[in-house]
């Protein structure tokens, strides 16, 4: 028999971010850039052929341009200008004419016309000194850019168009493009970028799908429709997987299952340790559809509502009244328990593309979180107009992000105020008592946690931006992901002052980051004192189990030693073999 | 300040860009739809340098900042006509506050 090259049998190894295991065929997302171009020499008799080629491709990107701008909701059309500004660029002399004087004169291909027009604009504006200015490049590039896609006959792919149940591999999948994933048919995701707190990481963890991320290079060695194997639990992925193979993985797949439905009949149980001490478990939501798993697998209410998807949609900003009816839905399914609301964490690695917000050189510190939404007063009073207005129907607490400093704070509470004295004009109700809390994930802020406590009713410690920050790792950066440490000594002690500045003024305090739902990080976090954990959906069952198998002496004992280690690699190694000892059907399983 | 030649059908006038963010991508938009609306051709001139004033990546390699002094020149029939509403749009800093 001859072997088919073409389905040879690869492994690779990535960074695993969602346990469980997958089997199923590859659906590859090319977004990366149109790579290949050749030259060639168009035969005189065709070159008027080709500048009709390329006069066509204009027509369909000009198509294509007017229906994304006819897309635009009404509230963000003043931005629409992005759009018609590449549209005057489409046919701009210097373009347009250039490009076909160019296929006329030098008898060559449209793309390779287009390309050296591009590179002579480039030159051009290299000239410039306005930054701002200069910068348009990147407009006259993202236009020929669809322009050469056209030519190509590569229509662009959208992930909503996904029409069979796959397993997703890309480059990097951006929050734009998760949004529009059509979540029901994806069983996987790969990506060659990320890390383990990456935004695909958070997606798949929200959406319970496994995933492995950081590959590098899967996006080149996996074609579309290849049979994949993928191992969210080791990280590995295997690309046309012998018969043997896959036996193997649907036994895994078996035993893992069983042991995740082991667990989760138990998790509507307390979250009590041998010794009666209790913490409330709660679960992180992106969605509304999420609630009901947080309910399911034992969540006490909801720690962490990220409020970003909304705004996020291809359909544009969500009107007060739509974010009103799922702030309300969202309160009452979870009543009796609360519900912690996020404001807006728009900017970072989740672009404000639709705000047309200028690209930042570094995101992560740039225009986000509170900083925007004070810079933004109409888009953040409508959602707290929206989330006031929910009040009523549930246990509903606001939370602001990345608040760095007091004045911040002042500043976000006095707008909020303004808002209250609008409804209490318009005599609509809402909650006096509704608790207001900050996320404390700037380190500025763990600094001068004793004077913010003063000022808030929780505490609400966000790790995965915290260690970002202190670390200075950039968590989409696979090279340095490995640095990103929940149980590197600095970490752990700015948990601790921040948690002592909290019970100073008598506050709650919770962390809703990654290292919540992180089976080591458990006995460490109730010896901190945390009133809450809140995490995603998934993890809760684990988690409850390991606290009801935790005594607090014996965990005081060990919280002690760990304090007094001096590197990350030492604690980590330190619970990792309590737990292992403790639990060692975890280690086989893939959860630690 | 303001001449006009009849018989080349020319106008000829020096602007001034008022609005704080110079003449940016949206602001060079809004010449070069104006123009649309005109037959005569519009040349806009700064520090010797020329540029097409119906393309919007010409406008914008011009460079020019608040308080930039540029010549306009515009050939046609309806020339004047045209230089009015033109100068009116730089008066008005492209329809931005500031």
């Amino acid at each position: 028999m001859i072997e088919d090259s073409s389905a040879q049998t690869k492994t690779l190894q990535g960074i695993p971010v969602h346990a469980g295991i997958v089997i199923g065929k590859a659906h590859l997302v090319d977004r990366s850039r149109v790579k290949i171009l050749y030259q060639y020499i168009v035969n005189d008799g065709k070159i008027e052929e080709e500048i009709e080629r390329f006069k066509d491709s204009i027509k369909a990107v000009e198509d294509q341009l007017i229906a994304l701008k006819n897309g635009m909701p009404e509230r963000v059309k003043d931005h629409s200008f992005i759009f018609d500004s590449h549209l005057m660029m489409l046919k701009d002399s210097m373009f347009r004419d250039a490009t076909i004087k160019k296929i006329r004169n030098e008898k060559i291909n449209a793309e390779w016309a287009v390309k050296k027009s591009l590179e002579e604009i480039r030159e051009v504006f290299g000239q410039i000194e306005d930054d701002y200015i200069r910068d348009r490049i990147s407009d006259v590039e993202n236009v020929t850019e669809r322009i050469l896609r056209t030519l190509s006959g590569d229509t662009q792919q959208s992930l909503a168009e996904i029409n069979q149940r796959v397993i997703i591999v890309a480059h990097d999948l951006s929050p734009a493009d998760t949004t529009e994933l059509n979540i029901g048919k994806v069983k996987g995701f790969i990506t060659d970028m990320g890390g383990k707190t990456s935004h695909t990481a958070i997606i798949a963890q929200a959406l319970e799908i496994p995933a492995v991320v950081g590959l590098k290079s899967a996006t080149q060695l996996v074609q579309d429709g290849d049979f994949l194997i993928v191992d969210g639990t080791t990280g590995n992925v295997i690309i046309n997987p012998d018969d043997q193979a896959i036996l193997h993985a649907q036994e895994n797949q078996l035993k893992f299952e069983k042991y995740q439905s082991s667990i989760v009949r138990l998790s509507h149980l307390p979250a009590e340790t041998l010794d009666g001490f209790k913490i409330a478990v709660s679960g992180n939501i992106e969605f509304l559809e999420e609630v009901a798993a947080v309910k399911g697998n034992g969540g006490e209410g909801i720690g962490l509502y990220r409020t970003e998807f909304l705004y996020l949609r291809n359909k544009g900003f969500p009107s007060e009244e739509e974010l009103f009816e799922d702030y309300r839905e969202v309160a009452e399914i979870i009543n009796p328990f609360p519900v912690r609301i996020r404001t807006l964490d728009l900017g970072g690695d989740k672009f404000a593309s639709k705000l047309d917000i200028s690209k930042e050189l570094n995101p992560a510190l740039g225009l986000r979180g509170i900083r925007f939404c004070l810079k933004e007063p109409e888009i953040f009073k409508s959602q707290l107009r929206s989330i006031l207005r929910a009040s009523i129907y549930g246990k509903i607490e606001l939370m602001f992000p990345m608040v760095s400093g007091l004045q911040e704070l002042l500043d976000a509470k006095e707008i909020l105020n303004d808002v209250k004295n609008d409804l209490d004009f318009r005599s609509i109700e809402y909650d006096r008592d509704m608790k207001i809390g900050i996320m404390i994930e700037v380190p500025a802020a763990v600094a001068v946690a004793d004077v913010l406590a003063r000022h808030v009713d929780f505490f609400s410690i966000g790790t995965n931006d915290l260690i970002q920050y202190s670390l200075a790792i950039d968590r989409v950066n696979e090279h340095v992901a490995y640095m990103y440490q929940p149980f590197h000594p600095a970490i752990l002690r700015m948990l601790k002052f921040t948690v002592n500045a909290a019970k100073t003024e008598d506050i709650p305090v919770s962390l809703c980051g990654e290292m919540a739902g992180d089976p080591l990080c458990i006995a460490i976090l109730l010896c901190l004192g945390f009133d809450s954990l809140s995490m995603n959906a998934r993890a809760i069952p684990l988690v409850k189990k390991i606290i009801r198998a935790t005594s607090m002496p014996q965990a005081r004992m060990d919280f002690e030693n760990v304090m007094s280690l001096n590197t990350a690699r030492e604690v980590r190694s330190y619970v990792l073999e309590h737990i292992r000892s403790q639990f060692p059907e975890l280690e086989e399983r893939g959860y630690i | 300040m303001h001449s006009i030649n009849l018989s080349f059908m020319e106008a000829i006038r020096k602007l001034t860009i008022r609005n704080s963010l110079g003449l940016h991508a949206r602001a060079a938009g809004k010449i070069v739809e104006l123009g649309k609306q005109y037959k005569s051709h519009l040349i806009l001139k700064k520090n010797g340098q020329e540029v097409d004033g119906s393309s919007i990546l010409s406008i914008l390699t011009l460079s020019c900042p608040k308080g930039t002094e540029m010549q306009a020149r515009i050939t046609g029939e309806d020339s004047e006509d045209f230089m009015e509403t033109l100068s009116r749009l730089f008066e008005q800093r492209f329809g931005e506050e500031r």
